[in-house]
Protein backbone atom coordinates (compact mmCIF):
# COMPACT_ATOMS: atom_id res chain seq x y z
CA UNK A 1 0.00 0.00 0.00
CA UNK A 2 1.50 3.34 -1.00
CA UNK A 3 1.67 5.93 1.71
CA UNK A 4 1.80 9.67 1.35
CA UNK A 5 3.51 11.45 4.20
CA UNK A 6 2.37 15.00 4.86
CA UNK A 7 3.66 17.24 7.60
CA UNK A 8 1.32 16.12 10.37
CA UNK A 9 -0.69 13.16 9.15
CA UNK A 10 -0.10 9.87 7.41
CA UNK A 11 -2.58 8.94 4.69
CA UNK A 12 -2.91 5.51 3.07
CA UNK A 13 -4.65 4.51 -0.13
CA UNK A 14 -7.87 3.89 1.76
CA UNK A 15 -7.79 7.53 2.87
CA UNK A 16 -7.61 6.80 6.62
CA UNK A 17 -5.76 9.52 8.45
CA UNK A 18 -3.56 8.79 11.48
CA UNK A 19 -2.38 11.67 13.56
CA UNK A 20 1.39 11.30 13.14
CA UNK A 21 2.16 13.28 16.27
CA UNK A 22 0.28 10.80 18.42
CA UNK A 23 0.99 7.44 16.81
CA UNK A 24 4.41 7.56 15.15
CA UNK A 25 6.48 7.04 18.27
CA UNK A 26 8.36 9.06 20.80
CA UNK A 27 5.21 10.06 22.71
CA UNK A 28 2.68 8.35 25.01
CA UNK A 29 -0.47 7.99 22.83
CA UNK A 30 -2.75 7.35 25.80
CA UNK A 31 -0.95 9.83 28.06
CA UNK A 32 0.11 7.15 30.56
CA UNK A 33 3.56 5.66 31.02
CA UNK A 34 4.57 2.36 29.43
CA UNK A 35 4.49 0.52 32.77
CA UNK A 36 1.02 1.71 33.67
CA UNK A 37 -0.37 0.92 30.22
CA UNK A 38 1.09 -2.58 30.33
CA UNK A 39 -0.46 -3.11 33.76
CA UNK A 40 -3.85 -2.14 32.31
CA UNK A 41 -3.38 -4.60 29.41
CA UNK A 42 -2.37 -7.35 31.82
CA UNK A 43 -5.50 -6.63 33.86
CA UNK A 44 -7.65 -7.03 30.73
CA UNK A 45 -6.13 -10.48 30.17
CA UNK A 46 -6.69 -11.41 33.81
CA UNK A 47 -10.27 -10.16 33.48
CA UNK A 48 -10.77 -12.70 30.70
CA UNK A 49 -9.35 -15.46 32.88
CA UNK A 50 -11.67 -14.74 35.78
CA UNK A 51 -14.64 -14.12 33.51
CA UNK A 52 -14.10 -17.51 31.91
CA UNK A 53 -14.04 -19.15 35.35
CA UNK A 54 -17.10 -17.29 36.59
CA UNK A 55 -19.13 -17.88 33.42
CA UNK A 56 -18.22 -21.58 33.69
CA UNK A 57 -19.55 -21.48 37.23
CA UNK A 58 -22.75 -19.95 35.90
CA UNK A 59 -23.07 -22.64 33.24
CA UNK A 60 -22.55 -25.56 35.64
CA UNK A 61 -24.77 -24.12 38.35
CA UNK A 62 -27.51 -23.36 35.85
CA UNK A 63 -27.35 -26.94 34.58
CA UNK A 64 -28.35 -28.27 38.00
CA UNK A 65 -31.80 -27.85 39.55
CA UNK A 66 -32.12 -25.64 42.58
CA UNK A 67 -33.72 -26.80 45.81
CA UNK A 68 -37.50 -26.78 45.42
CA UNK A 69 -39.64 -27.48 48.51
CA UNK A 70 -42.41 -28.84 46.30
CA UNK A 71 -40.15 -31.62 45.02
CA UNK A 72 -37.54 -32.23 47.70
CA UNK A 73 -39.36 -31.59 50.95
CA UNK A 74 -40.25 -28.67 53.22
CA UNK A 75 -36.94 -28.45 55.08
CA UNK A 76 -33.75 -27.73 53.15
CA UNK A 77 -31.06 -30.37 53.39
CA UNK A 78 -27.86 -30.96 51.44
CA UNK A 79 -28.02 -33.37 48.52
CA UNK A 80 -25.96 -34.11 45.44
CA UNK A 81 -29.10 -33.92 43.31
CA UNK A 82 -29.46 -30.15 43.47
CA UNK A 83 -27.31 -27.06 43.95
CA UNK A 84 -27.30 -25.91 47.60
CA UNK A 85 -28.61 -22.56 48.78
CA UNK A 86 -25.47 -20.55 49.65
CA UNK A 87 -26.75 -19.19 52.95
CA UNK A 88 -27.15 -22.76 54.20
CA UNK A 89 -23.53 -23.56 53.39
CA UNK A 90 -21.70 -20.40 54.43
CA UNK A 91 -23.23 -19.76 57.80
CA UNK A 92 -20.43 -19.89 60.33
CA UNK A 93 -18.12 -17.32 61.86
CA UNK A 94 -14.79 -17.98 63.62
CA UNK A 95 -15.04 -18.17 67.43
CA UNK A 96 -18.85 -18.40 67.20
CA UNK A 97 -19.16 -22.15 66.81
CA UNK A 98 -22.65 -23.54 66.30
CA UNK A 99 -24.43 -20.22 65.80
CA UNK A 100 -26.21 -19.89 62.46
CA UNK A 101 -25.00 -16.63 60.91
CA UNK A 102 -25.62 -16.86 57.17
CA UNK A 103 -23.20 -14.86 54.99
CA UNK A 104 -21.96 -12.77 57.93
CA UNK A 105 -18.34 -13.85 57.70
CA UNK A 106 -18.13 -13.31 53.96
CA UNK A 107 -19.62 -9.86 54.51
CA UNK A 108 -16.80 -9.09 56.93
CA UNK A 109 -14.26 -10.36 54.39
CA UNK A 110 -15.77 -8.14 51.69
CA UNK A 111 -15.62 -5.12 53.96
CA UNK A 112 -11.94 -5.83 54.79
CA UNK A 113 -10.99 -6.07 51.12
CA UNK A 114 -12.90 -2.95 50.04
CA UNK A 115 -11.38 -1.04 52.96
CA UNK A 116 -7.89 -2.17 51.96
CA UNK A 117 -8.66 -0.80 48.48
CA UNK A 118 -9.51 2.55 50.08
CA UNK A 119 -6.21 2.62 51.99
CA UNK A 120 -4.47 1.77 48.71
CA UNK A 121 -6.08 4.79 47.00
CA UNK A 122 -4.98 6.92 49.96
CA UNK A 123 -1.42 5.61 49.51
CA UNK A 124 -1.51 6.60 45.82
CA UNK A 125 -2.83 10.03 46.73
CA UNK A 126 -0.05 10.43 49.31
CA UNK A 127 2.42 9.50 46.58
CA UNK A 128 1.12 12.37 44.42
CA UNK A 129 1.95 14.70 47.33
CA UNK A 130 5.42 13.07 47.68
CA UNK A 131 4.50 12.37 51.31
CA UNK A 132 6.62 9.31 52.10
CA UNK A 133 5.36 8.87 55.67
CA UNK A 134 1.74 8.70 54.54
CA UNK A 135 2.59 6.34 51.67
CA UNK A 136 4.26 3.98 54.16
CA UNK A 137 1.36 4.24 56.59
CA UNK A 138 -1.35 3.49 54.03
CA UNK A 139 0.65 0.72 52.32
CA UNK A 140 1.00 -0.99 55.72
CA UNK A 141 -2.75 -0.78 56.28
CA UNK A 142 -3.33 -2.27 52.81
CA UNK A 143 -0.89 -5.12 53.50
CA UNK A 144 -2.59 -5.80 56.85
CA UNK A 145 -5.99 -5.89 55.15
CA UNK A 146 -4.65 -8.30 52.54
CA UNK A 147 -3.21 -10.69 55.12
CA UNK A 148 -6.43 -10.56 57.16
CA UNK A 149 -8.44 -11.42 54.07
CA UNK A 150 -6.12 -14.33 53.27
CA UNK A 151 -6.34 -15.63 56.83
CA UNK A 152 -10.13 -15.37 56.72
CA UNK A 153 -10.31 -17.22 53.41
CA UNK A 154 -8.03 -19.93 54.84
CA UNK A 155 -10.43 -20.33 57.76
CA UNK A 156 -13.37 -20.56 55.32
CA UNK A 157 -11.58 -23.31 53.38
CA UNK A 158 -10.73 -25.21 56.55
CA UNK A 159 -14.28 -25.05 57.80
CA UNK A 160 -15.69 -25.99 54.39
CA UNK A 161 -13.35 -28.97 54.09
CA UNK A 162 -14.03 -30.12 57.65
CA UNK A 163 -17.80 -30.03 57.31
CA UNK A 164 -20.70 -29.87 59.73
CA UNK A 165 -21.27 -32.03 62.80
CA UNK A 166 -24.02 -34.14 61.27
CA UNK A 167 -22.65 -34.45 57.74
CA UNK A 168 -24.82 -35.65 54.87
CA UNK A 169 -25.99 -39.21 54.40
CA UNK A 170 -26.08 -40.44 50.83
CA UNK A 171 -27.33 -43.66 49.29
CA UNK A 172 -24.96 -45.48 46.99
CA UNK A 173 -25.14 -48.59 44.83
CA UNK A 174 -22.12 -50.70 45.75
CA UNK A 175 -21.76 -54.25 44.40
CA UNK A 176 -25.47 -54.45 43.61
CA UNK A 177 -26.51 -53.31 47.11
CA UNK A 178 -27.76 -49.91 48.15
CA UNK A 179 -25.79 -48.70 51.18
CA UNK A 180 -25.94 -45.52 53.25
CA UNK A 181 -22.79 -43.53 53.80
CA UNK A 182 -22.27 -40.27 55.67
CA UNK A 183 -19.97 -37.70 54.11
CA UNK A 184 -18.40 -34.88 56.09
CA UNK A 185 -16.96 -31.75 54.56
CA UNK A 186 -15.55 -31.51 51.06
CA UNK A 187 -12.78 -32.56 48.73
CA UNK A 188 -12.42 -32.49 44.97
CA UNK A 189 -14.24 -35.80 44.52
CA UNK A 190 -17.30 -35.42 46.72
CA UNK A 191 -18.76 -33.05 49.28
CA UNK A 192 -21.61 -33.03 51.77
CA UNK A 193 -23.20 -29.82 50.44
CA UNK A 194 -24.19 -30.68 46.87
CA UNK A 195 -22.91 -32.04 43.56
CA UNK A 196 -19.10 -32.57 43.31
CA UNK A 197 -18.89 -29.54 41.01
CA UNK A 198 -20.05 -27.31 43.88
CA UNK A 199 -16.91 -27.86 45.94
CA UNK A 200 -14.67 -28.11 42.85
CA UNK A 201 -15.72 -24.67 41.65
CA UNK A 202 -15.50 -23.19 45.15
CA UNK A 203 -11.89 -24.35 45.57
CA UNK A 204 -10.86 -23.46 42.03
CA UNK A 205 -12.28 -19.95 41.86
CA UNK A 206 -11.62 -18.79 45.42
CA UNK A 207 -8.22 -20.47 45.16
CA UNK A 208 -7.36 -18.57 41.98
CA UNK A 209 -8.56 -15.36 43.58
CA UNK A 210 -6.69 -16.08 46.83
CA UNK A 211 -3.49 -16.67 44.85
CA UNK A 212 -3.95 -13.27 43.22
CA UNK A 213 -4.50 -11.66 46.64
CA UNK A 214 -1.35 -13.35 47.91
CA UNK A 215 0.76 -12.16 44.99
CA UNK A 216 -0.75 -8.70 45.45
CA UNK A 217 0.30 -8.68 49.11
CA UNK A 218 3.82 -9.76 48.15
CA UNK A 219 4.03 -6.95 45.59
CA UNK A 220 2.67 -4.47 48.12
CA UNK A 221 5.33 -5.51 50.66
CA UNK A 222 8.04 -5.06 48.03
CA UNK A 223 6.81 -1.62 47.00
CA UNK A 224 6.40 -0.63 50.66
CA UNK A 225 10.03 -1.57 51.22
CA UNK A 226 11.17 0.44 48.20
CA UNK A 227 9.14 3.46 49.28
CA UNK A 228 10.41 3.19 52.85
CA UNK A 229 14.06 3.09 51.74
CA UNK A 230 13.56 6.25 49.71
CA UNK A 231 13.78 4.91 46.14
CA UNK A 232 10.70 6.80 44.93
CA UNK A 233 11.80 10.01 46.65
CA UNK A 234 15.06 9.80 44.68
CA UNK A 235 13.17 8.91 41.51
CA UNK A 236 10.92 11.94 41.91
CA UNK A 237 7.57 10.14 41.61
CA UNK A 238 5.55 7.40 43.26
CA UNK A 239 4.10 5.95 40.07
CA UNK A 240 5.03 2.40 41.11
CA UNK A 241 2.56 2.73 43.98
CA UNK A 242 -0.12 3.57 41.40
CA UNK A 243 0.75 0.51 39.32
CA UNK A 244 0.51 -1.99 42.18
CA UNK A 245 -2.57 -0.04 43.25
CA UNK A 246 -4.22 -0.91 39.92
CA UNK A 247 -3.46 -4.59 40.51
CA UNK A 248 -4.84 -4.42 44.05
CA UNK A 249 -8.07 -2.78 42.93
CA UNK A 250 -8.43 -5.43 40.26
CA UNK A 251 -8.16 -8.12 42.97
CA UNK A 252 -10.87 -6.29 44.94
CA UNK A 253 -13.06 -6.01 41.84
CA UNK A 254 -12.80 -9.75 41.13
CA UNK A 255 -13.82 -10.45 44.72
CA UNK A 256 -16.91 -8.26 44.30
CA UNK A 257 -17.98 -10.48 41.39
CA UNK A 258 -17.03 -13.76 43.09
CA UNK A 259 -18.87 -12.74 46.25
CA UNK A 260 -22.00 -11.83 44.29
CA UNK A 261 -22.18 -15.02 42.23
CA UNK A 262 -21.09 -17.53 44.86
CA UNK A 263 -22.71 -16.18 47.98
CA UNK A 264 -25.60 -13.91 47.05
CA UNK A 265 -27.21 -15.39 43.95
CA UNK B 1 -14.02 11.79 46.59
CA UNK B 2 -12.24 8.67 47.82
CA UNK B 3 -14.36 8.42 50.96
CA UNK B 4 -17.54 9.28 49.07
CA UNK B 5 -16.88 6.32 46.77
CA UNK B 6 -16.23 4.07 49.80
CA UNK B 7 -19.57 5.00 51.38
CA UNK B 8 -21.39 4.40 48.09
CA UNK B 9 -19.80 0.95 47.78
CA UNK B 10 -20.65 0.15 51.40
CA UNK B 11 -24.26 1.28 50.94
CA UNK B 12 -24.73 -0.82 47.80
CA UNK B 13 -23.23 -3.86 49.56
CA UNK B 14 -25.54 -3.32 52.54
CA UNK B 15 -28.58 -3.22 50.23
CA UNK B 16 -27.35 -6.39 48.51
CA UNK B 17 -27.17 -8.16 51.87
CA UNK B 18 -30.66 -6.98 52.80
CA UNK B 19 -32.02 -8.35 49.52
CA UNK B 20 -30.14 -11.60 50.05
CA UNK B 21 -31.90 -12.16 53.35
CA UNK B 22 -35.39 -10.84 52.66
CA UNK B 23 -36.11 -11.22 48.97
CA UNK B 24 -37.18 -14.48 47.40
CA UNK B 25 -34.48 -16.17 45.32
CA UNK B 26 -35.13 -16.01 41.61
CA UNK B 27 -34.41 -14.34 38.29
CA UNK B 28 -35.48 -10.86 39.44
CA UNK B 29 -33.28 -10.92 42.52
CA UNK B 30 -30.32 -12.23 40.50
CA UNK B 31 -30.79 -9.45 37.92
CA UNK B 32 -30.83 -6.82 40.66
CA UNK B 33 -27.62 -8.29 42.13
CA UNK B 34 -25.94 -8.21 38.72
CA UNK B 35 -26.91 -4.57 38.14
CA UNK B 36 -25.70 -3.54 41.61
CA UNK B 37 -22.42 -5.40 41.09
CA UNK B 38 -21.93 -3.60 37.77
CA UNK B 39 -22.49 -0.26 39.52
CA UNK B 40 -19.86 -1.24 42.11
CA UNK B 41 -17.50 -2.25 39.30
CA UNK B 42 -18.07 1.12 37.63
CA UNK B 43 -17.04 2.94 40.81
CA UNK B 44 -14.03 0.73 41.56
CA UNK B 45 -12.67 0.96 38.00
CA UNK B 46 -13.68 4.57 37.40
CA UNK B 47 -12.63 6.16 40.70
CA UNK B 48 -10.28 3.82 42.59
CA UNK B 49 -8.44 2.84 39.40
CA UNK B 50 -8.88 6.36 38.07
CA UNK B 51 -10.04 5.18 34.64
CA UNK B 52 -12.80 7.78 34.42
CA UNK B 53 -10.15 10.49 34.40
CA UNK B 54 -7.91 8.95 31.77
CA UNK B 55 -7.73 9.66 28.05
CA UNK B 56 -10.73 8.45 25.99
CA UNK B 57 -8.69 5.98 23.94
CA UNK B 58 -7.54 4.17 27.10
CA UNK B 59 -11.08 4.05 28.50
CA UNK B 60 -12.34 2.46 25.27
CA UNK B 61 -9.34 0.08 25.16
CA UNK B 62 -10.53 -1.33 28.50
CA UNK B 63 -14.30 -1.21 27.98
CA UNK B 64 -14.67 -2.55 24.44
CA UNK B 65 -13.11 -6.03 25.08
CA UNK B 66 -15.84 -6.56 27.68
CA UNK B 67 -18.27 -7.33 24.85
CA UNK B 68 -16.46 -10.64 24.37
CA UNK B 69 -17.28 -11.48 27.99
CA UNK B 70 -20.93 -10.57 27.44
CA UNK B 71 -21.00 -12.89 24.43
CA UNK B 72 -19.37 -15.71 26.44
CA UNK B 73 -21.87 -15.24 29.25
CA UNK B 74 -24.92 -15.43 26.98
CA UNK B 75 -23.54 -18.40 25.05
CA UNK B 76 -22.54 -20.47 28.07
CA UNK B 77 -25.61 -19.77 30.19
CA UNK B 78 -27.66 -20.97 27.23
CA UNK B 79 -25.53 -24.13 27.15
CA UNK B 80 -26.12 -24.60 30.88
CA UNK B 81 -29.83 -24.33 30.34
CA UNK B 82 -29.82 -26.98 27.63
CA UNK B 83 -27.76 -29.34 29.83
CA UNK B 84 -30.39 -28.82 32.53
CA UNK B 85 -33.07 -29.91 30.08
CA UNK B 86 -31.10 -33.03 29.29
CA UNK B 87 -30.62 -34.12 32.91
Amino acid sequence: MAATVTTDSLTTDSEQVFDKKTWMGGVEPMKVSYGKLMMWFFLISDTFTFSALLVTYGLIRYSYPAWDPAIYGEVFKFSNLYWPTPEKVYNSVPFLHGIDLPLIFVGIMTFILIFSSVTMVLAVEAGHRMDRADVEKYMLWTILGGFTFLGSQAWEWGHFIHGTETGTTISELVNGQTIQRTIFGANLVENQYGPPAFADLFFFITGFHGTHVFSGVVLNILIFYRAATGLYDRRGHYEMVEKVGLYWHFVDLVWVFVFTFFYLV
Amino acid sequence: MIWRTFWILLAITAVEFTLAYFMKAGGLRTSIFVIMTLVKAFYIVGEFMHLKHEVKSLIWAIVIPIVFIIWLLIALITEGGSIFELR
